[in-house]
């Protein structure tokens, strides 16, 4: 076991751990944090994405030890005070969003593109979320809703 | 089947010297785990042997990009993000800004390596045939002190490769002489993003009016592992291009290229339609540089 320090959506964590444990895992059932999804588990999907010191990683793929020191962001940071993100609000209204298994890995995959490309064309868009797989959508809703993000102006603000 | 993950131990020593003495002290006991997108997944589906592993994701001394009068100088702990934010790697190393562009997702970028994509030694990997064109050499460290070695010597076998298990790839270093040269790389796989290729080749070549007067090409699936293709090369050196000679050129090329080719079957082709498809993309450049 290894004592793992980091801090998830403002929230200094220590907890004792495998060290080779997925943090995907650790997020679930260690800190009960489970709208972090699992879909294929090999880090193709996108399902489990999360921000690790701001850069979007599949959680399935990073090992325990890797996040001591880190600062995580999940779904469940991205929310302030009960208020869906505009992110959030935009895949509600746009209908971005249908069985919401892939909808966690999508916002943050959204969040990462804004930071990065606060205006995407089409065409980053489409890069930024080609690791997010969705079998109801057909995508183009997701595009939709984050171009609609895009002329947020707070939609763009730095994550946890 | 899942492994299960506590019997399987990871430790990250403070320094790259930490790194070295503790696989000087017990070689081969350890396997060196860096972004974790290619071990992470064998730990998924029950298929990681090595159960000691040893973590190199934290060490920044891995991670840099170098720009030096004659070569630049790129870090094993480089992930392919770092490679496609380079302005220098894209001015000088298109073909390895666009292969890194194509290595999984965004998502996986963060975490990937150079330095393991290398090391992982997969016949399909996206960035080796980049590397052998441009003529890239490795450095490897030990306690024992480093040595360079080109990296067309580096891959030995099926996922075989020259690392002793002292040993830990330090930097890919990359000559910048390919001012004037025409670039071509192409992955052949069910889609770009994401898949892993069926065949992939990277081509440079310098012209002297109608002739080549250097080629090197790198493919990947081409056979067990990345090559340099030198038959198709020596083939082509000093042959022209030109309206009246490129049919001749081309299929000298192609039968050149048939005598090295020795593919993989596989879940995601067959060694018929590598052979066959390797040797269309050789075409594809040969003509693009008749152009």
């Amino acid at each position: 076991m290894s004592t793992i320090h980091f801090s998830v959506n403002g929230n200094k964590q220590s907890i004792d751990v495998p060290p080779m444990k997925r943090l995907l895992d650790v997020l679930r059932e260690d800190l009960h944090l489970t709208g972090t999804k699992e879909g294929c588990g090999e880090g193709e999907c996108g399902a489990c994405a999360v921000l690790l010191d701001g850069e979007l990683v599949n959680s399935c793929l990073v090992p325990a030890l890797q996040v001591n020191g880190a600062r995580l962001c999940t779904i469940e940071g991205v929310s302030t005070e009960g208020r869906l993100h505009p992110i959030q609000q935009c895949f509600l209204e746009k209908g971005g969003a249908q069985c919401g298994i892939c909808t966690p890995g999508m916002i943050l995959a959204t969040h990462h593109l804004l930071d990065k490309y606060p205006n995407p064309t089409m065409e980053q868009i489409q890069e930024g979320l080609a690791g997010n797989l969705c079998r109801c959508t057909g995508y183009m809703r997701i595009f939709e809703a984050v171009q609609e993000a895009a002329k947020h102006e707070t939609a763009k603000a730095g994550a946890v | 089947m899942r492994s299960d993950v506590s019997l399987y131990d990871l430790s990250a020593p403070p320094s790259l010297d930490a790194v070295l003495t503790t696989l000087a002290n017990e070689p081969g006991k350890y396997s060196v785990i860096a972004g974790g997108t290619e071990l992470m997944v064998a730990l998924g589906v029950g298929r990681l042997q090595q159960h000691s592993l040893l973590s190199i994701q934290h060490l920044r001394e891995l991670r840099f990009i170098g720009v030096q009068d004659d070569a630049i100088h790129i870090g094993a702990g480089t992930t392919f993000t770092d490679l496609r934010r380079s302005k220098a790697i894209a001015a000088d190393f298109p073909l390895m800004a666009q292969s890194a562009s194509w290595t999984g997702s965004v998502a996986n970028q963060n975490r990937g390596t150079l330095g393991g994509n290398i090391c992982n030694a997969s016949p399909a990997a996206d960035t080796p045939p980049a590397l052998l064109a441009y003529g890239a050499t490795l450095t490897l460290v030990s306690v024992s002190g480093k040595r360079t070695i080109p990296y067309s010597e580096f891959h030995l076998g099926y996922k075989k490769t020259a690392l002793r298990p002292d040993e830990l790839l330090h930097t890919i270093i990359v000559p910048r002489s390919f001012t004037g040269y025409r670039q071509y790389i192409r992955k052949v796989g069910t889609r770009n993003a994401q898949s892993i290729s069926k065949i992939a080749l990277a081509a440079v070549a310098r012209m002297e009016g109608d002739a080549i007067a250097d080629i090197r090409l790198g493919a990947a699936s081409l056979t067990d592992r990345p090559v340099r293709c030198s038959a198709a090369e020596a083939a082509l050196l000093g042959q022209s291009v030109g309206a009246a000679n490129i049919d001749a050129t081309v299929r000298a090329a192609r039968a050149a290229l048939a005598t090295e080719a020795k593919p993989i079957d596989d879940i995601r082709s067959t060694a018929k339609y590598r052979a066959a498809v390797g040797g269309n993309l050789l075409e594809e450049f040969l003509r693009s540089l008749a152009e």
